[in-house]
């Protein structure tokens, strides 16, 4: 059976290694091949889970190693793979809906020359994520971390003749790398701590090292797990990644990779069970962000964007359940599965949208859509009533947990986190709100598109792959001219193609009920039990009082939407708003923070070390050479041919001579 | 008395260079065949060498001893432990490349061609005889040896920097040949003035020890039979370490590599960063560590932060520069940085990590510099603002030198990774703080070939990009074994480990240093 | 009488001799005062062989003068060449020696 598991990664690998290496002879068939490792590696995940749940809870878990990966001395990383309920829960999620995105690209990447990479990336990504998740220390996680955050990097890019897409690629490759920083020191710090960085002796005797050297490991990991989940205040690279092709940000930025934080704190549970200094920068990194995303999706246009902070937004509150320690663990896990369904589908939704009114992303140039699209609009709203957390649908049942959770903290704290999850859910349905009725209500807003032949830095060539031309460039897609492009037609809105659709319809359906049948019996809850440990929390007030309270905030929030966009016609053109909004469409001022500390602060210094380099340093010794030629060059001057000037130094030297000779005999 | 396999190894490729340059002028052809075949020929030997070499066995293996100056104690001896022949493996390997990478860059015009004016015959000599002389330096176990060959090499490097420049250059012909000389002549000031220094340590070693002899005076200053006053060692030290530095480079003695990398051709600029400033780092832990290990570990902490300056300083001026060539200098820079600090961590990561780093970024920096060789001969500039949209024209060439980038930023999963995070480690277990500075030039590394792979290959393509082609299938060939092996060292570099470790054991116990034991002794 | 004021005297004749080598631009003046150093030696040498009662400054005396016969005539045949060839008997025209 541990035999199989390294064929979880194998398959997508060859996949990847095939479709990039095979040239253009694969170009007919390179979507199929993909789609079908992609699937082999999910009917894999699925074998070996059935011969898990035919398993005591307390074998469940299986192990394998391959070789060891870079032994020196002490030192040793085993390229070896667990998989245990955690990890078979996370594989199942990235099979399941990496199988589903790879069908749904087929029909969405159709007119793309270069489809068969995209399906060469997208098998690299998921290759590199059953890695992330199945690696049994981490160093391996590491690998796949990386891995990750490489196909990340060139699903971000793929378009990447735009530039803006070229710099968002290289600019989530960056934030994430400074996240790095923290899971390369973690691993330091543990392999001078416990000698080893394996999971298993590393979490068994975690609580006998000091609370200090474990509270450095948490926070590093904490810094790790913000840069890959983009969380304050490494989120800023998540809202540029949208420059990626829609199935990218339903997997990569929705659904998978931005969980992979979650994973790595939930999974490095013991040390932060020790280390409570750690754990409160967790809750709070997680609430703060958890507000931050909600505020940021409320301001957006951009579909993507609006959808993009909502994700930030969900994280958070998955971080900040991980972050309450074993009465969190299970049900951050939880929301991360239910959030991959409904996230997933809701960006697929908005991918259809886009796929049916010639690429445009601003919401202000959608309306009235849902008798144009009827799958995608009932899909689309499952999803919306699943994140808002509507009563009976998968979002309900996990982030209710979680609200519970974090009333169950206790004292000043539990009150003040629950009142920011409780904040945040009303928020999160006032944005979807938004969403929903500006993109499939209301009346039309459609403009013609840009004329690609007149758009900048857009080449002929290209032309034949339109789709993404008229998406514009980074940021506001409101600095788009609204019309004036005669050339232009209007958008002619038709329901997507059956690859698009089904994925779509599956992924609706795990918004629905996935979240309601992990509740059976708690039996989500008791399937990890043995992995993450659970405790039962105590809140405050008593469950039904907090789920009320959820329920008001939630309508309060809609209401607040629907009383705003709902009863009143939406300007196309954005408008001027508030500071607060103004703000918040630029990422409440991250990036220009990032802008004028990072990047003009670090252009400075590197122009003045370039500067320094070469006067100071090449200088010196420059100016050794030139001060060696200078001296020889006076010297010159005494050589001036005249007998009387030698006469004056012979006369000279021998005077110095004799006066040393006299001094010397006089002492 | 067996076959004398080292010498054979340097003895084939200088043969192969006289033969190279006594090539009829007519028949230039021919004399690229002959390098590639000598340089082939080599491989096998250090192959052979490789194989022979047992990890578990003496410290110095398929030792030659034959004596030479008898007056003066000098003797020709040979000997390789586990980290000679990880290197004498990677230079034997990226010759070929090299060869093959510059088969056409010393073709002159037909017009300015005479019968006794052979370009091309004399570049491929110069590469081998620098070949031979690298080979033999990582041999040699006698101090007066190396240092002949340390000196050596400097000839025909160069001419190969002087007189064979890039033929992409701004400005016209006159000025790029002022340029050449002005980085040959710097280059050759720099290596001449560390190797005086180093000749006078050489010479004081001489009048301490009396012979020349690496095993020897190691074996005798171990056993007590010979003893060094604590000034005369830190001298001798000192002396010796500066020449290696200036070879390395180590800040602040680097500015001449990158005017000799970006004015020599893109093999030649391999052939300087990726071979011959490995016997600067190599000889560190072969000489300045075995022969003075006392003044070693006293100049630890000076040569840590120097490591470490090296390693941001080269990063950030990497960031900054705006021709191609030059960056990947600078990069290299920053490398350096990071195998010195695993020498000195005086960790088993630590100088492990170390030397696979050499190997490992011989071979990346290879990929990255010969296709941003094939780049610049195909567009003529070395201007990274002359460049856009590569990738759209030429995807071949721009998914290997994306993989040549990601080397360059240590991906896990390519061979740079796992060499550079054994130095991270092996530096953090004994200085925490050096080793969490070297972690911020993860991603600078990440910052500066990033940038530049977006500002050459993506975005709109340039009107004088478009007639870029794509690699043809001599240029392929040249790179894709490279990148399968960064693969490979990258999932797989037991190989190399197992060779390296024994040797690595024996330095540590020559300075007299433990591993850092750990905090919590895990259940195993 | 004194001897020592015979080397005074032969200081003070050196002195102006080499003052003349070095001032004057006449070549046929500063041979003049080449000779007058060497005159000042051949004294200061005479004056010594006195003081110390024996003649070994005599005879070195008598080397010098053969020696300043030699040189008169090698140097007078060459400041009469220079003069033929530049028509002058400057010394400071003939700066040939550096490169």
């Amino acid at each position: 059976m541990e035999n199989l598991i390294a064929l979880l990664v194998a398959a997508p690998l060859l996949g990847a290694a095939v479709l990039l290496c095979g040239g253009r002879r694969l170009d007919a068939a390179g979507h199929w091949l993909g789609t079908l490792l992609a699937a082999a590696s999910f009917v894999v995940a699925a074998v070996l889970f059935f011969g898990m749940l035919g398993r005591g809870a307390e074998d469940r878990a299986l192990h394998q190693t391959l070789y060891t990966w870079v032994p020196v001395e002490s030192f040793r990383a085993d390229l070896a793979f667990q998989l245990d309920q955690l990890s078979m829960t996370f594989v199942l999620l990235i099979t399941g809906v990496g199988t589903l995105i790879h069908v749904y690209s087929i029909g969405y990447m159709e007119h793309d020359e270069r489809r068969r990479r995209f399906f060469g990336y997208l098998n690299l990504f998921l290759a590199a994520m059953l890695l992330l998740v199945l690696a049994d220390n981490y160093l391996l996680l590491y690998f796949g971390w990386e891995g990750v955050g490489l196909a990340s990097y060139l699903l971000i890019g793929f378009w990447q003749h735009k530039p803006s897409a070229a710099t968002a690629a290289k600019k989530a490759f960056l934030v994430n790398r400074v996240g790095d920083i923290g899971l390369s020191i973690a691993i330091m710090l543990m392999f001078t701590t416990f000698g080893t960085f394996a999971f298993g002796p590393v979490l068994a005797t975690a609580d006998k090292a000091s609370e200090g050297t474990l509270t450095a490991i948490g926070l590093m990991l904490l810094l790790a797990a913000c840069g890959k989940s983009a969380q304050v205040p490494l989120q800023s690279w998540l809202g540029d990644a949208m420059e990626g092709p829609t199935p990218v940000s339903a997997l990569i930025h929705a659904a998978t990779m931005v969980t992979a934080g979650v994973y790595l704190i939930t999974r490095s549970g013991a040390i932060f069970d020790a280390a409570p200094t750690a754990q409160t920068a967790v809750v709070t990194v997680g609430a703060v962000t958890l507000l931050f995303g909600a505020i940021v999706g409320c301001a957006k246009d951009d579909i993507k964007k609006a959808l993009a902070g909502s994700t930030m937004s969900q994280i958070g509150y998955m971080v900040l359940a991980a972050g309450l320690g074993p009465i969190g663990y299970a049900f951050a896990i939880m929301h991360l599965v239910t959030h991959g369904f409904f996230k997933a589908g809701l960006f697929l939704g908005a991918g259809s949208v886009m796929h049916g009114m010639n690429d445009e992303v601003d919401m202000r140039k959608y309306g009235g859509l849902r008798a144009y699209m009827p799958v995608t609009f009932v899909t689309f709203g499952l999803g919306y009533l699943a994140i808002i957390g509507f009563p009976g649908l998968s979002g309900f049942w996990s982030k209710d947990k979680i609200i519970e959770a974090a009333f169950a903290k206790g004292g000043t704290e539990g009150w003040i986190l629950g009142a920011v999850t409780l904040l945040g859910a009303g928020i999160t349905a006032y944005y979807m709100t938004r969403v929903m009725i500006m993109t499939f209500f209301g009346e039309k807003r459609w403009q013609p598109a840009p004329d690609p032949h007149r758009a900048p830095d857009v080449e002929p060539a290209a032309a034949d792959d339109g789709r993404h031309l008229a998406a514009g460039p980074v940021g506001s897609p409101a600095a788009e001219g609204p019309a004036g492009h005669p050339a232009g037609e209007l958008p002619d809105p038709h329901e997507s193609p059956r690859s698009m659709t089904v994925p779509m319809i599956v992924l609706a359906f795990g918004s629905v009920f996935a979240g309601g049948l992990f509740s059976i019996n708690s039996a989500f809850v008791h399937w990890l039990e043995p992995v993450t440990r659970f405790e039962h929390g105590h809140p405050p007030v008593s469950a039904a009082v907090i789920t009320t309270a959820t329920l008001v905030v939630l309508l309060a929030g809609a209401g607040l939407a629907y009383a705003q966009y709902g009863r009143r016609p939406v300007p196309v053109t954005a408008p001027r708003g508030s500071l607060l909004t103004r703000a918040a469409r630029r990422d409440l001022l991250q990036d220009d923070f990032n802008h004028v500390v990072l990047v003009r602060g670090g252009e400075h210094l590197t122009r003045s070390l370039v500067y320094v380099d070469h006067t100071l340093v090449d200088g010196v010794v420059n100016g050794t050479a030139a001060s060696v030629g200078g001296l020889s060059g006076r010297l010159r001057k005494l050589q001036n041919g005249y007998a009387r000037s030698y006469a004056v130094s012979m006369f000279g030297g021998t005077a110095v001579l004799i006066a040393a000779t006299l001094l010397m005999r006089a002492v | 008395m067996s076959f004398p396999l080292l010498t054979a190894t340097a003895v084939l490729p200088a043969a192969g260079a006289v033969l190279t340059a006594a090539v009829p002028a007519g028949r230039r052809t021919a004399a690229k065949w002959l390098a590639l075949l000598v340089s082939l020929g080599t491989l096998v030997l250090a192959a052979v060498v490789t194989v022979r070499f047992e990890p578990g066995g003496a410290r110095y293996q398929l030792t030659e001893s034959h004596a030479w100056i008898a007056d003066f104690g000098v003797r020709y001896e040979l000997g390789v432990d586990g980290i000679g022949v990880a290197l004498i493996a990677l230079t034997a390997l990226l010759i070929p490349f090299i060869v093959a990478a510059g088969w056409n860059d010393a073709d002159e015009p037909a017009a300015t061609a005479t019968r006794r004016w052979r370009p091309t015959q004399g570049f491929f000599a110069l590469i081998l005889m620098v070949e031979a002389m690298v080979i033999l330096s990582f041999e040699a176990t006698d101090v007066f040896l190396f240092y002949l060959l340390f000196e050596a090499m400097l000839i025909p490097m160069y001419f190969l920097i002087g007189g064979f420049g890039d033929r992409a250059h701004a400005g016209s012909d006159e000025h790029a040949a002022a340029q050449r000389s002005y980085a040959a002549v710097k280059f050759l000031l720099y290596n001449l003035i560390g190797g005086l220094i180093m000749l006078a340590a050489v010479v004081g070693l001489y009048a301490v020890a009396g012979n020349f002899s690496l095993p020897g005076i190691v074996e005798a200053r171990a056993s007590g039979d010979l003893t060094m006053a604590t000034s005369t060692e830190r001298l001798l030290f000192l002396g010796f370490f500066f020449a290696f530095a200036v070879k390395a480079p180590l800040w602040p003695l680097h500015t001449w590599l990158p005017n000799a990398m970006g004015e020599a051709t893109a093999p030649v600029a391999v052939l300087i960063t990726a071979v011959v400033d490995k016997v600067g780092t190599f000889a560190m832990l072969r000489f300045c560590l075995q022969l003075f290990p006392e003044a070693s570990r006293w100049a630890t902490p000076v040569i840590v932060v120097l490591a470490l300056v090296s390693i941001v300083y080269g990063a950030l001026l990497a960031v900054g520069q705006r021709d191609i060539k030059r960056l990947v200098a600078y990069a290299s820079i920053s490398h350096f940085g990071f195998i010195v600090l695993g020498i000195f961590a005086m960790t088993s990561q630590g100088q492990s990590g170390a030397t696979l780093y050499m190997v490992n970024h011989g071979i990346s920096t290879a990929v990255l510099m010969l296709v941003a060789g094939f780049l610049i001969s195909r567009r003529g500039s070395r201007l990274i603002a002359d460049y856009g949209g590569v990738q759209k024209v030429a995807p071949v060439l721009a998914g290997t030198f994306l993989i040549g980038s990601l080397a360059t930023l240590s991906l896990p999963g390519l061979a740079p990774f796992v060499s550079e995070f054994l130095v991270l480690v092996g530096t953090f277990a004994r200085y925490p703080a050096a080793g969490i500075v070297a972690t911020t030039g993860i991603v600078l590394a990440a910052l500066y070939t990033l940038v530049l792979y977006q500002r050459t290959m993506t975005g709109p393509v340039k009107e004088d990009v478009r007639a870029v082609k794509d690699l043809r299938p001599r240029e392929l060939l040249v790179v894709a074994p490279l990148i399968a092996l960064l693969f490979f060292l990258g999932v797989f570099p037991k190989p190399l480990t197992e060779i390296v470790d024994p040797a690595v054991r024996h330095t540590m116990s020559d300075v007299k240093q433990q591993d850092p034991r750990p905090e919590v002794e895990a259940a195993k | 009488m004194n001897p020592v004021n015979y080397l005074y005297l032969a200081a003070l004749l050196f002195t102006i001799g080499a003052a003349g080598v070095l001032i004057r631009r006449n070549a046929i003046v500063v041979f003049m005062c080449v000779e007058l150093m060497l005159n000042a030696c051949n004294l200061a040498f005479v004056a010594f062989s006195r003081l110390h009662g024996n003649l070994d400054g005599q005879i070195i005396a008598f080397f010098t003068m053969v020696v300043a016969a030699a040189e008169v005539v090698v140097g007078l045949a060459i400041i009469v060449s220079l003069f033929r060839s530049r028509h002058s008997a400057s010394v400071d025209d003939a700066s040939l020696m550096k490169l």
